[in-house]
């Protein structure tokens, strides 16, 4: 049951949810949000992080529902509990937002980034970014003979720990897409 | 029934079929097409405004005082920036709005056109929703979702930027009752086990008080009514921000006067004392609530907003109910009669005995002036001389608007327009302009201050050309006196900026203007003054030459609590500590 899960139009679920603890520790928060796939809603939802001072760590969108003209908006965002009850109250007075899930207290879920390397190297130092790439199941997606490209799919703490190892190895460039997430189960 | 038509014409149709019969606006290129259909019926009023700033405002005072969203239409580019205070501050204070603005036809934006604006992108933080329609065939089920938004849940305003050729593009248009809503749909009905625990908090507490805001009168009138009975039958006393004047009469006897920095201080200690907080439809604005950590220690606090993000944005609440109002107060009445009526009869009347006392204070008195008027004795005698009338009150923002909440008595709501979340200094006029056009018959003054008055007085042209009799009462101080008054505490007595020089001889303008212009400086003469400007059929500038200096009190300090009130003249001197300095 997620803190702040009030329906539009529905009158079953208790404010009791909306009651946060206050405490002064910022958390780090996963949000799916389901809004309309039209003009602007992406810089409504920008902006009212920007208006109101939230951070965003990570963001990402795309249409999941080609029939609807649903996309799923997945942010990141870090605040205090209070600060997150706000921002998901905020997220629901957006008129084109469907719903917003706060993933990490409704449960289990899963979060995933795609992130592109390319690293250069030469001699033992290239054989040892394939052999780690190799360890962390990395794909070579592009090869010349001074670089690679490597392909890497895992949580955000996994990117960062492969992004830590290639450096010392000759880092030039990473893309990252940024988290999608799902909740466990159904 | 679906009918082909024209953009511009299913505009006019749209806002006919939404039962829309003023519309505020201001012509220009981008918006030609609908002022051509604008002309050729007689549906819709449309009053012709000095300046789009003005048309927005003036449709506040519409909204406000007939609870129907207000209409605007104004052009692309400058017509759309000059709304964007008014759109903030309808957004601000929660009142339903409807803009229509003109822009430059599809296959030119983002070519910097001539009268080109981003009207979407500067008005999407200052409107509750907007869209930019790119297709005739939108159009009209558009503008119906448009009304929806603007008046359902929380109400606010909305745009919809109609580019010049959708206007002259032909397509299907399509009825309010066909058309899908949409599913914004905010929830109106409250939490019963919620309710419950505030009914059952209701029958124990012994020192309680409601703290209602705009959200009762934005419920509607059945919602004014709902509240008075919970009032009347459990004897609590009942303050009110300035937003909520009128919803509970002022001549009713749990009435405390209006709380906050300016608030009664009876209220202010009320709000301080009491073990039981009951939120109908306010904020906690800080206004209202001063120091956070030290706002009404000792209390269990309800809360019933029908924004969720109201609740528990500033102050953490015990009872959260999301709702609408007047559906809440009714399952609150229904459950609290279903229990028997209980509540606690002995706390409550220790409760009204020291309320009384705190009463004796006589927080507003202040001392007359026989050489001067002094402002609160000016609206003393406007009181006293149009409280029996069919009278409807707006304010501009500063120290007039504050005396006005203070001094003046509302008994019903929908009767009281002024700016309160935003403070727009020039909303009054404008705003006593629509309200004009929605109750011809009836008594409309715009109590303001010199400064205020003149950032929109180009109205006055609006005000002739529609014979709207408003009266615009200035307080003429000659001063900025908020400003002024916050100078004297906290700058040191620098007086930077803050005195109006080069003001206009204020008769001589309501005459250049068509209109009737009236100079009161000697409180002898104030009442028949008062009496000549009520019975001229017309518009009328009243200069009343006020007291330069006078404070504005009481007062709560910024940074401070609700117990640390200044009453009055005394030991201003370090009334703000430095923390408090840096807060507005």
């Amino acid at each position: 049951m997620s803190a702040l899960h009030i329906k539009k139009g529905s009158n079953k679920h208790s404010a009791y949810n909306l009651r946060p603890n206050f405490s002064d520790v910022t958390e780090k928060h996963t949000l799916a949000v389901l809004v309309d796939n039209e003009a602007g809603v992406l810089a409504r939802v920008i902006g009212l992080f920007a208006g109101r001072g939230y951070n965003i760590e990570s963001l990402t969108v795309a249409e999941v529902d080609h029939t609807g003209h649903l996309s799923r908006i997945t942010i990141v965002t870090t605040g205090t509990p209070q600060v997150i009850e706000q921002i998901k109250a905020q997220l629901g007075r957006i008129v084109p937002v469907h719903e917003v899930h706060d993933l990490t207290v409704e449960g289990p879920f899963v979060e995933r980034e795609l992130a592109l390397f390319k690293v250069e190297g030469h001699g033992e130092k290239r054989v040892e970014a394939l052999r780690l790439a190799d360890i962390f199941r990395a794909n070579v997606v592009d090869s010349t003979l001074e670089s690679f490209v490597f392909q890497l799919t895992g949580a955000p703490e996994k990117i960062d720990a492969f992004a830590d190892l290639m450096r010392p190895l000759g880092l030039l460039e990473v893309a990252r897409t940024g988290v999608a997430a799902l909740s466990r189960g159904i | 029934m679906t009918r082909e038509m024209t953009g511009a014409k299913m505009v006019v149709q749209a806002l006919i079929d939404q039962g829309v019969d003023t519309v505020f606006g201001y012509p220009g290129g981008a918006v030609l097409p609908i002022y051509d259909e604008v002309f050729q019926q007689n549906a819709i009023r449309h009053i012709l405004v000095r300046h789009e700033q003005g048309a927005v405002h003036a449709a506040e005072g519409y909204a406000r005082s007939t609870g129907k969203p207000g209409v605007v239409l104004v052009t692309s580019g400058p017509g759309a920036t000059n709304a964007v205070t008014g759109l903030t501050d309808a957004l601000m204070d929660s009142i339903p709005i409807v803009v229509l603005t003109g822009q430059v036809p599809t296959f030119m934006i983002g070519s910097d056109a001539f009268q080109e604006a981003d009207t979407v992108g500067i008005t999407r933080p200052c409107t509750k929703h907007n869209w930019l329609v790119k297709d005739t065939e939108r159009l009209s089920a558009t503008i119906h979702e448009a009304f929806h938004v603007a008046t359902s849940g929380r109400p606010g305003p909305v745009l919809i930027d109609i580019p010049k050729d959708v206007q002259f593009a032909n397509g299907t248009y399509t009825q309010p009752s066909k058309t899908p809503v949409g599913h914004y749909q905010p929830q109106v009905k409250g939490d019963m086990e919620t309710i419950t625990e505030l009914v059952a908090a209701i029958e124990s507490a012994q020192r309680p008080i409601f703290y209602t805001g705009g959200g009762v009168i934005n419920s509607g009138p059945g919602a004014s009514q709902l509240l008075r009975e919970l009032v009347d039958a459990t004897g609590f006393p009942i303050t009110s921000t300035l937003m909520g004047l009128g919803a509970y009469p002022a001549s009713g006897k749990a009435w405390m006067g209006m709380l906050g920095m300016h608030g009664l201080y009876e209220a202010n200690l009320a709000m301080h004392g009491c073990d039981l907080m009951i939120n109908v439809g306010a904020r906690f604005d800080d206004r209202i609530t001063g120091r956070l950590d030290a706002f009404s220690p000792k209390s269990r606090k309800a809360h019933i907003d029908i924004d969720p993000s109201s609740i528990n944005k500033v102050i953490h609440v015990d009872m959260p109910i999301v709702g609408d109002i007047g559906h809440v107060l009714e399952d609150v009445l229904k459950v609290w009669k279903a229990r028997g009526r209980k509540v606690n009869s002995e706390g409550l009347t220790k409760w009204w005995r020291q309320i009384e006392q705190w009463k004796q204070v006589d927080c507003l008195k202040y001392t007359p002036s026989e050489g001067s008027i002094k402002p609160q004795h000016a609206l003393s005698r406007l009181e006293a001389l149009t409280k029996d009338r069919d009278r409807y009150i707006c304010t501009e923002v500063g120290q007039h608007q504050m005396w006005a909440a203070q001094y003046l008595g509302f008994e019903d709501p929908n009767r009281w327009m002024t700016s309160g979340g935003l403070g727009t200094m020039g909303y009054g006029f404008p705003a006593s302009v629509g309200v004009q056009v929605a109750h011809p018959d009836s008594l409309v003054i715009n109590v303001a201050g010199e400064a205020s008055w003149l950032m929109n007085m180009q109205e006055m042209g609006t005000a002739v050309q529609y014979r709207l009799p408003v009266k615009q009462f200035i307080l003429n101080n000659e001063r900025l006196g908020m400003v002024r008054q916050w100078q004297e505490l906290l700058h040191g007595e620098r007086y930077s900026h803050s005195w109006s020089e080069a003001l206009p001889d204020f008769v001589k303008l309501a005459e250049a203007f068509g209109a009737k212009g009236i100079l009161c400086k000697d409180p002898a003469d104030l009442d028949d003054a008062i009496m000549e400007m009520l019975d001229h059929d017309g518009p009328v500038i009243f200069d009343c030459l006020v007291e330069k200096h006078e404070n504005c009190f009481p007062m709560i300090p910024s940074g401070e609590p609700h117990n640390k009130m200044l009453l009055g003249e005394v030991s201003l001197k370090d009334a703000i500590g430095s923390k408090g300095a840096v807060l507005v």
